[in-house]
């Protein structure tokens, strides 16, 4: 259980996290949702003891993560796979993990085994591709058998099946009771693999709810329409007090209206339908209008260079 | 090379018992053990160190033999600015041999000066690494108590630094007076201040390995600790040789280059180059290990206090 209470992070005149209050679930896996520079690494590294809030307390399990007794038990992160000395083997990476939490070094081949990098455990990690020292990362994590997971944007750069051995990973390690928090940019990967969401944007907290309840909170219901009698349709649904938008395809897109209302709007009026369908808004719709005002550095128009938002600085 | 995609997995493969995992001290320690002796950089750094403290007191020596034995053959030898001919009397060459006797132990540890600037290399790393490469994020976020980080970090660092620092010491002296030898001008560690010398020779390394390091704290560069522990211990020694000279008030060489580290330090080992008017040798060593001791708790109070 992680517990942020007016969680504050400033560097400099930079807010880098702001007044946030959560809690971390145990037994699922919480999404930590936001555009890049939003605050999710600061928060991470507030939790683990590496950066002092300005203002504010973050505890583990009750008290602040630098006084666990055990701390490879209680939480194991991976915020970083490059945080490693690339002149030692995997093996004694791990291993000197292990002592420093006086973990059995037995533990070192068996996270090994389990990330898949048994045969090149006595190789240097400077020689490991992305994917691998993504996977030694988790293999340090895993170590101590932690009771909480915390994986910063875990599938960066990773291969297809790269992402979906991770997603397999995040799952079972939460239906074996473990707290996961992963953060992302990336709302495609989390509508597959969250069951709660932390949104947040600019430091601060956005949503803080299921998946489902964010896309339904956060998303207009969309219908798919197809007519060979587009202006009429449109008049329609208009003077329904619905919206309308061309999708290009010859298709049009309503909101605002239930697909009910218009199948019987086309009926009543004689229009036919070709095709009628209501469209689920996505995770990545419904974030991506949460936090359109919330953006550190927002791209201009091609061509002309991205306007940083006022006062926007840059903390990763 | 490709890592294959693993199944789902069982964590639990082999439980955990409760009291598994508890990150003490003794642990750390142990960590840090491993980290030292894992990576190339410190068996490089310790192999220069050896190599080149041995090999130049080996050079000095042979220099000293090879002055002694053109003395004991009378050339260059001058009385009244006139060059003696042939050998001189048996007196003036036990003399001669005497005097370098007495400063036989110096003459084989002088490598140390360059040394220091060798073992400053591997103290800045053991904690500039850390940041250079990432891995302090993984250290402290697996590891939280900073106290003890740092400090089992020093206590290895300090262990193995001694150890090749002796190491480097008792070979410098013995190859130096088995050179020195030929010319009857090599002396024993059991002549007086003799032992001291060589123990200290490893002592002083150590100390300048943790000055080192604890600069490496205050500045997380390795680049700037390794810089300034040069200044601190070689530049600083230099200028201090450009004093004036003569005793004047708290200006003069005499009173203020003893406090210069590398003259207060150096005293433990030799007694050649470390200044007009020294400490008594373990009184210097003391200085010297109260200025490492500055920096080194300097740098403990920023480790703990800053981010990580």
């Amino acid at each position: 259980m992680i517990e942020a209470r007016g969680l504050t992070k400033r560097y400099g005149s930079t807010v880098a996290v702001d007044n946030l209050s959560f809690s971390v679930a145990p037994g699922k896996i919480t999404g930590f949702l936001g555009p890049n520079g939003a605050g999710k690494t600061t928060t991470m590294r507030l939790i683990l003891g590496l950066d002092e809030p300005t203002s504010g307390t973050v505890t583990v399990d009750g008290r602040p993560f630098r006084q666990v007794a055990q701390p490879m038990r209680e939480i194991g992160a991976l915020l970083d796979a490059k945080a490693l000395h690339g002149g030692r083997s995997a093996y004694n990476h791990l291993l000197c993990l292990a002592q420093s939490n006086n973990l059995p070094a037995g533990r070192v081949g068996e996270v090994l085994a389990l990330v898949g990098l048994t045969d090149v455990a006595g190789k240097r990690a400077k020689g490991f591709s992305l994917g691998m020292g993504q996977r030694l990362g988790i293999a340090a994590a895993l170590l101590g058998d932690p009771k909480i997971l915390m994986f910063d944007e875990p599938v960066n750069g990773l291969d297809p099946e790269g992402i979906l051995w991770i997603r397999n990973l995040m799952k079972a390690l939460a239906a074996e009771g473990r707290t996961v928090f992963v953060s992302s940019h990336l709302m495609s990967e989390m509508e597959n693999t969250a069951d709660h969401l932390l949104v947040i944007g600019r430091g601060k907290l956005i949503a803080d709810c299921t998946v489902d309840e964010f896309i339904t909170a956060n998303s207009q219901l969309q219908v798919r329409v197809k007519t060979p009698q587009p202006d009429q349709l449109a008049k329609l649904v208009a003077a329904a007090g619905g919206t309308v938008r061309e999708n290009g395809d010859g298709a049009m897109v309503v909101s605002g209206l239930e697909a009910s209302r218009i199948g019987d709007l086309a009926y009543d009026n004689s229009v036919r339908l070709h095709e009628l369908a209501p469209a689920q808004a996505s995770l990545e719709q419904a974030f991506m209008e949460l936090t359109a005002s919330s953006v550190e550095f927002r791209a201009g128009v091609p061509g002309e260079p991205a306007r940083p938002v006022a006062s926007a600085g840059k903390v990763a | 090379m490709a890592a294959t995609a693993t199944p789902a997995p069982a964590l639990g493969a082999t439980p955990l018992p409760r009291s598994a995992g508890r990150a003490n001290f003794a642990g750390a320690v142990r960590c840090e053990f491993t980290k030292i002796r894992s990576v190339r950089s410190t068996y490089w750094t310790l192999f220069a160190l050896i190599v080149v403290c041995v090999g130049i007191g080996a050079l000095f020596s042979w220099g000293e033999a090879a002055q002694m034995a053109r003395l004991a053959s009378g050339a260059g030898l001058f009385r009244n600015g006139v060059q003696v001919n042939g050998p001189p009397p048996a007196n003036i060459i036990a003399h001669l041999r005497a005097v370098r006797v007495a400063r036989a132990a110096s003459v084989s540890l002088f490598g140390l000066l360059i040394g220091q600037l060798i073992i400053v290399v591997l103290g800045a790393l053991t904690i500039t690494a850390e940041y250079s490469t990432g891995m302090i994020r993984t250290s402290l976020s697996t590891m939280p108590r900073r106290g003890t980080v740092f400090a089992s970090k020093a206590v290895v660092f300090a262990v193995v630094a001694l150890v090749t620092g002796l190491i480097t010491s008792f070979l410098a002296f013995f190859v130096g007076q088995a050179i020195m030898s030929a010319q009857h001008i090599n002396t024993t560690l059991g002549h007086p201040g003799v032992l001291r010398s060589v123990i200290g020779g490893g002592l002083f390394l150590a100390v300048c390995g943790l000055l080192s390091f604890g600069l490496g704290a205050l500045l997380r560069h390795t680049a700037g600790a390794i810089a300034t522990a040069i200044g601190l211990l070689f530049v600083l020694w230099i200028l201090g040789n450009f004093l004036p000279s003569p005793p004047s008030g708290w200006f003069g060489q005499a009173d203020l280059d003893k406090w210069i580290p590398f003259n207060a330090g150096s005293g433990i080992w030799q007694n050649q180059t470390n200044g007009t008017n020294p400490f008594s040798p373990w009184v210097g060593f003391g200085v010297f290990c109260a200025y490492a001791a500055v920096v080194l708790i300097a740098g403990l109070i920023l480790f703990r206090k800053r981010d990580a």
